[in-house]
Parts: structure tokens; C-alpha cells; sequence
């Protein structure tokens, strides 16, 4: 293990165009690639993660330059050429590899700051690799370290707690209203593309059922059918609303299609039930003055705006946070990998104590024959403490700050002095 | 020796509450799990202390404990101690803790305000009716009490909903459906429970007074209270009344509640008086 490097390497959205990364050949799930790179020599452990915004290969390695180079041509396949793909990808090294998986697993390095997928991704990454017993002592350390890493951060900064696009604000606000989206029906008046993101997202989170009226039905029904919902024309809208929790309405309508007087009434046959308006539509479609009824909420598009911006600010504190939380656990992890470099060097110094030991034991001994059991035993003692009195202040020095940043010089001198035969 | 340690058993009960409190509020601002789970343990410690010296007096006194005004204030935090507890038990509603233990060291501050003497029974109130009638109205009371303060919550957390303006209590409150059913939840139990108190009170008149009812300005205002909050209820199983509206008629209610419980003894008087 200590002549071995962490290598990582890999492209993200922020490198890489997403032409260049749908060119990569990994697109097959994981058991392929994995296979493949059992295959390339000189790598003990690795492990693969595959995800619409990067991919990044993660291995421990001896001969660094060689097996870049095979990783990368690995990656990119024939689809491009060393020239090419140099400016896209990159490469980390030992702490800068540990520290980017880290920043990775808290969502640091995502697209949206904060947001939670990434770490199942990364879950999901690491049971192929250890189900194929791709995974080593280090890459499991170090795997289940950013794992515990991102639940640190999690549960210590709010960076996840805030919705940073529209469609997560339209959720978060929709969650403060009605508790939870089980069971919510969901209207669309307006079947545009805003409207089936919306849709999309309000569904995942639960959302029971999607109601579609459009003006044409046609575009109606294909929506409605993604959805498994239904398709309904404007004129159905009232009796409608009667029914639905949740309007999403994006229609191009030159004016407001629906006023306050015409809600009004409809509220007493819904009992109430709360209503959750949002309009993104330019220009507006509903009327400002129904966010003024009881159990009538209504957002448009700058309400959202206005959230997101918000929430951004306040992400970005917490960013900071967490980047601190990340470089800590990065420089702890380190500690621990410089710790494992030098345990082979400490067993291999106290195996050679005792044998010096046992060695002067046994040619002293027979020499002194009026020794009692108990004189004997002492002499025995005495000779094992005089050697790890003697080893006690190396391995210290071994241990200690001074050692963890050059390990590898300091190991091997250390190896030379007390004679210890070189590390294979 | 006795009332010296029920003295001090008064004081540990405020302080023990006065920290629940403290701790809640300082989960309430920083959003620490850990501290939440360390202010309900002492909170739960503090309804047991709470017990305990309801008990010390009543062994003390040789009666229920619930005839001055010390110890019908200290019986009503009581009972908002334990009517959270046991609602917390079956589901939460998120930092509701909060409110609840700011409420009972408000209730234990003004307990402590008045005279903790033991005061003779009057014999007219030598009953088993007493625990009954006092102790049914007075868990009526806690309940309407959660109902209050989620009425409270509900108003604060609708008005960052409809002004478009997310302030600290955003984040902070739960969402406005878990605190109309923590309202519909409570306000049940509560009516129930004051029904009880009314009914048990009428059947303790006939017994001590001959007459079921006989107007007294608390029997009046308790019939007020129960209009008011069978109004609530009528209307929000039929008419919906949900939300805001209900909100509000939870806080009004519970100032019927107070009245009934304070304004009466001091400004109308009557034979449901405190031992002064």
C-alpha cells in the first residue's frame, strides 16, 4: 500500500459540455465498466460513479502515469483524442482526490448546491463496486468517510434545507401549506413546458392525481397521459376547482382568466379546503387579489423568484460552512492514510526488537544455570523492556506531525537506519 | 417541615420549568435536534415534579388541591404539561414544544404570584364531586390551552404565507394543514372534557345546592365558553370552518376560558370564588 496513490479521475458539468459527456461509453449501468477496469493492471481498488451531471473514476494505484492514461482512454473511448479530451478532464492526486470525493458526496461540487441525490448516487456507486469486490481496505474507509461526511454536513448547516429553483419553491411552499402532497390533486390550466416540469416535480413528491385543461385538448390529452391523468377543456375549469388542491397555471392568455369573485364562491363547497395558486404565466393569468381569500394562496412567478433568491442567499452561507466542515474531514482523513503507511514500518521495527531479543535471550541464558524460575523470568523482563524502552521515542518520532507530511522520505530513512529490510 | 418542603418543591418545579423553556427556546432559534430531545426529557421531568407537588398538597391539606387560586393556576399548568405530553406521544407537530413550555412557566409565574397558603375546605365543597367536577374542567382547560397556541402558531405562520415575506418563523413553524388538525384534535378533546366539567358540576349542584343550576356568574360563563366552542365545532363539520377563522375562534374561545377561569373571581365574584 504505501507506494500506492489515490488517483481520481473523471469530468463533470462543469468541465465538460454535456455533447462531450453523452459521448462517454459508460452509459450501460455499472457491472460493464466495472469489469473493464478489473482488467487494466496496476490498480488494486476502484470504484466507478456514473450520473447524468459526471463521471469519475476513483482507484488506488502504483504506476501513476501509466494508469492515467489507461483510465483515460478507458473513459473516453475512441470517441475522443488525448488532445481533445485533456482540457476536460481532470485529475486528482491523494489529499486533492479525498477532498473533491468529499465535496462531491455533500453535493458541494453538484449543479444545484444542497441537494440530496447525489449521495444516493454515491451510495448506489459504491454497492456495485463492493458487490464486485472492486473495493479495497482504503476506498472502503474512504467511501464510507464522505458517506459519513455529507451526514455531518447535513445535520450541521441548513445547505440542504432550502429550495434553490422555482419548482423546489412552488414544493417547499406547497409542503408548508398542506403538510405533505399525498393525496393532492394537481390542476394544470395551460399544458406548456413550465407547467409539465412543475407537474413533474409536484407528482414526484407525491401528488396523486394531474388534471390537464388546455384550450386545445389534443395537447390536453398527450400531457395528461404522462401523468396518467386526465385531460379536461377550459369550460370544465370551475368544477374543477372544486375538486384539486394544487393550480399550475401557465396558459398564454392575453388577461386574467380567473377572478376573486369567481374563487369566492367556490370555497363554501369545498369546505374550505386550502387552495394552492401558482401562476407562472407572462403575463398573468390569475387575479393578485385572490391570494386576499381565506385558505386561498396565490403565488406568481416573482413570489417564486423572489423565494429562490432567498434561499440562495442563505445557501450560500451555509456553503461556506460546509466547506469548512469538508476540508476538516479531507485533512483528518489524510492523518489516517499517513497513519496506515507507517504500520507496516512500526510492526516490522518491534518484530526486529523481539528478535534481537529472543536472539541475546537465548545465547545469555543457558550460560547462567543458578538461576532460579523467578530470577530467570526477571532477566527475560529486563531484556524486553530495555528494547522497547529503546524503540519507544522512534516510533513516537514515527508518529508524530513532523512525519505525516513527507512520510515516504522519512520512512525510508528510518527503514535504512535500523536495518530493516526495504519495503516491498 | 412539610409545607417548608412543599415551598421548596414550588420553586424546583418553576425553576426545572424555567430551564425546559430556556432550552426549547434556544432549539427554537439554532435548530438543534440534540437540544430539543434534552428540553422534552427535562419537560417531562418537569409535569412529574409538577405531580409531585400536587400531591404534597393534597396530602397536606387533606383535600383535592384545586380550591385557591395558587392551586387551581398550578393544577391548569399541570394539566397543559401532560395534555402535551400525551398528545406528543401519539404525533408531533413541529417546535409546538416551544410554546407549550413558554405557557406553563407563564402559568407557574403567575401561581407564584399569589398566596400558597392552605386554606380550610368549605364544607359545602366536602365532596367527591370536588376532584371530579374541578379536575375533568380544569384537563378540559389544557386542551383548550394546546388549541390556543396552535391557534397562535397557525396565525403566525399564515401570515408568512400570505405576505409573501419569509421571516425567522417560516422554517421554524410546521405547516399550516398539521396545525388546523392539531387544532380540530384538540378542540374536541377539550369539549368533551368541558362538557364533562359541566355536566359533572350541575349533578354536584343538585347535590349540595338542590337546584342544577343556579346562575352563578362561572356557571354562566362556562355556558358562554361551551357555546362558543360548540359553535367551532358545529360549524367546522359542517361548514368548514377551517384555517384562519378557526384560528381565531381558538383564541377566542380561550379567552372566554380565562375569563371564566380569573375575570369572574375578581370582577363578578359568586359561590365558585376562590378561598381567599
Amino acid at each position: 500500500m504505501p507506494n500506492e496513490t489515490i488517483l481520481l479521475l473523471g469530468v463533470n458539468h462543469k468541465s465538460t459540455p454535456l455533447e462531450i459527456r453523452e459521448k462517454l461509453a459508460l452509459s450501460s449501468g455499472y457491472e460493464e465498466p466495472l469489469q473493464a477496469l478489473k482488467r487494466i493492471e496496476g490498480i488494486r481498488e476502484y470504484y466507478l460513479l456514473s450520473t447524468c451531471n459526471r463521471v469519475e473514476i476513483m482507484v488506488t494505484a502504483r504506476d501513476e502515469t501509466r494508469v492515467v492514461e489507461e483510465l483515460s482512454r478507458f473513459l473516453f473511448g475512441d470517441a475522443l483524442t488525448p488532445e481533445q479530451y485533456k482540457k476536460y478532464l481532470y485529475c486528482y492526486r491523494n489529499e486533492e482526490a479525498i477532498h473533491h470525493l468529499f465535496l462531491v458526496a455533500t453535493s458541494l461540487d453538484s449543479m444545484i448546491v444542497g441537494e440530496a441525490q447525489i449521495l444516493g448516487q454515491l451510495k448506489e456507486a459504491y454497492r456495485w463496486a463492493a458487490e464486485q469486490k472492486c473495493t479495497g481496505p482504503v476506498l472502503n474507509k474512504l467511501l464510507h468517510k464522505a458517506f459519513s461526511v455529507a451526514k455531518r454536513v447535513r445535520s450541521e448547516t441548513c445547505i440542504g434545507s432550502s429550495a434553490v429553483s422555482i419548482s423546489y419553491a412552488a414544493i417547499e411552499l406547497a409542503k408548508k401549506i398542506f403538510g405533505s402532497l399525498d393525496n393532492k390533486r394537481v390542476l394544470l390550466i395551460g399544458a406548456g413546458e413550465m407547467a409539465e416540469l412543475a407537474a413533474e416535480h409536484l407528482v414526484g413528491n407525491g401528488a396523486r392525481e394531474v388534471v390537464v385543461a388546455n384550450r386545445t385538448l389534443e395537447r390536453a390529452l398527450s400531457l395528461a397521459k404522462r401523468f396518467n391523468g386526465r385531460a379536461v377543456g377550459l369550460d370544465e375549469l370551475f368544477d374543477q376547482l372544486e375538486q384539486v388542491d394544487i393550480i399550475v397555471s401557465s396558459t398564454g392568455a392575453p388577461n386574467i382568466i380567473l377572478h376573486k369573485d369567481e374563487v369566492k364562491p367556490l370555497m363554501r363547497n369545498r369546505l374550505n379546503k386550502p387552495l394552492f395558486f401558482i401562476d407562472i404565466a407572462v403575463p398573468r393569468d390569475l387575479d393578485p387579489a385572490l391570494n386576499d381569500l381565506d385558505n386561498v394562496y396565490l403565488y406568481d412567478i416573482d413570489d417564486l423568484n423572489n423565494v429562490v433568491e432567498l434561499n440562495k442567499a442563505e445557501r450560500d452561507k451555509e456553503a461556506v460552512k460546509a466547506k469548512r466542515i469538508v476540508d476538516e474531514e479531507a485533512l483528518k482523513f489524510k492523518d489516517w492514510l499517513a497513519g496506515l503507511a507507517i504500520t507496516p514500518t512500526i510492526s516490522a521495527l518491534r518484530e526486529k526488537g523481539n528478535q534481537v531479543c529472543a536472539m541475546e535471550l537465548e545465547r545469555t541464558l543457558p550460560r547462567l544455570s543458578n538461576l532460579s524460575e523467578k530470577e530467570r523470568k526477571s532477566v527475560e523482563k529486563m531484556a524486553a523492556a530495555i528494547v522497547s524502552r529503546l524503540l519507544h521515542d522512534p516510533v513516537i518520532f514515527l508518529k508524530s506531525e513532523s512525519c505525516k507530511d513527507q512520510s515516504e522520505l522519512k520512512v525510508d530513512l528510518f527503514r535504512s537506519v535500523f536495518g530493516l529490510e526495504k519495503k516491498e | 417541615m412539610l409545607s417548608e418542603i412543599n415551598y421548596l418543591l414550588f420553586v424546583v418545579v418553576l425553576a426545572v420549568s424555567f430551564v425546559a423553556s430556556a432550552v426549547y427556546l434556544v432549539f427554537f432559534f439554532s435548530q438543534r435536534e440534540k437540544l430539543r430531545t434534552i428540553a422534552r426529557m427535562i419537560l417531562i421531568g418537569s409535569g412529574g415534579l409538577q405531580s409531585l407537588y400536587i400531591l404534597s398538597r393534597y396530602f397536606i391539606a387533606g383535600h383535592t388541591p384545586i380550591t385557591s387560586q395558587h392551586e387551581a393556576v398550578t393544577f391548569f399548568a399541570w394539566s397543559v404539561t401532560w395534555a402535551y405530553l400525551s398528545f406528543r406521544w401519539r404525533y408531533t407537530v413541529k417546535n409546538f414544544g416551544t410554546f407549550v413550555s413558554l405557557m406553563v412557566v407563564i402559568l407557574l409565574l403567575l401561581a407564584a404570584t399569589v398566596s400558597r397558603e392552605f386554606s380550610p375546605l368549605a364544607p359545602a365543597l366536602q365532596s367527591l364531586w370536588l376532584p371530579v367536577h374541578a379536575g375533568v374542567a380544569v384537563i378540559a382547560y389544557g386542551f383548550l390551552a394546546l388549541a390556543f397556541i396552535g391557534g397562535i402558531m397557525y396565525l403566525l405562520q399564515e401570515r408568512e404565507l400570505k405576505s409573501k415575506r419569509f421571516g425567522f418563523f417560516f422554517s421554524r413553524l410546521p405547516s399550516l394543514d398539521a396545525l388546523d388538525q392539531l387544532n380540530s384534535h384538540c378542540l374536541t378533546a377539550g369539549f368533551v372534557f368541558l362538557t364533562l366539567g359541566i355536566i359533572t358540576g350541575s349533578v354536584w349542584a343538585r347535590q349540595a345546592w338542590g337546584t342544577y343550576w343556579q346562575w352563578d356568574p362561572k356557571e354562566t360563563w362556562s355556558l358562554i365558553t361551551w357555546f362558543l366552542y360548540a359553535a367551532q365545532i358545529h360549524q367546522r363539520f359542517t361548514a368548514g370552518w377551517r384555517g384562519k377563522r378557526a384560528a381565531v375562534m381558538a383564541i377566542v374561545g380561550f379567552s372566554s376560558v380565562i375569563f371564566t377561569l380569573w375575570g369572574v373571581t375578581y370582577l363578578l365574584g359568586g359561590v365558585h370564588s376562590y378561598a381567599q
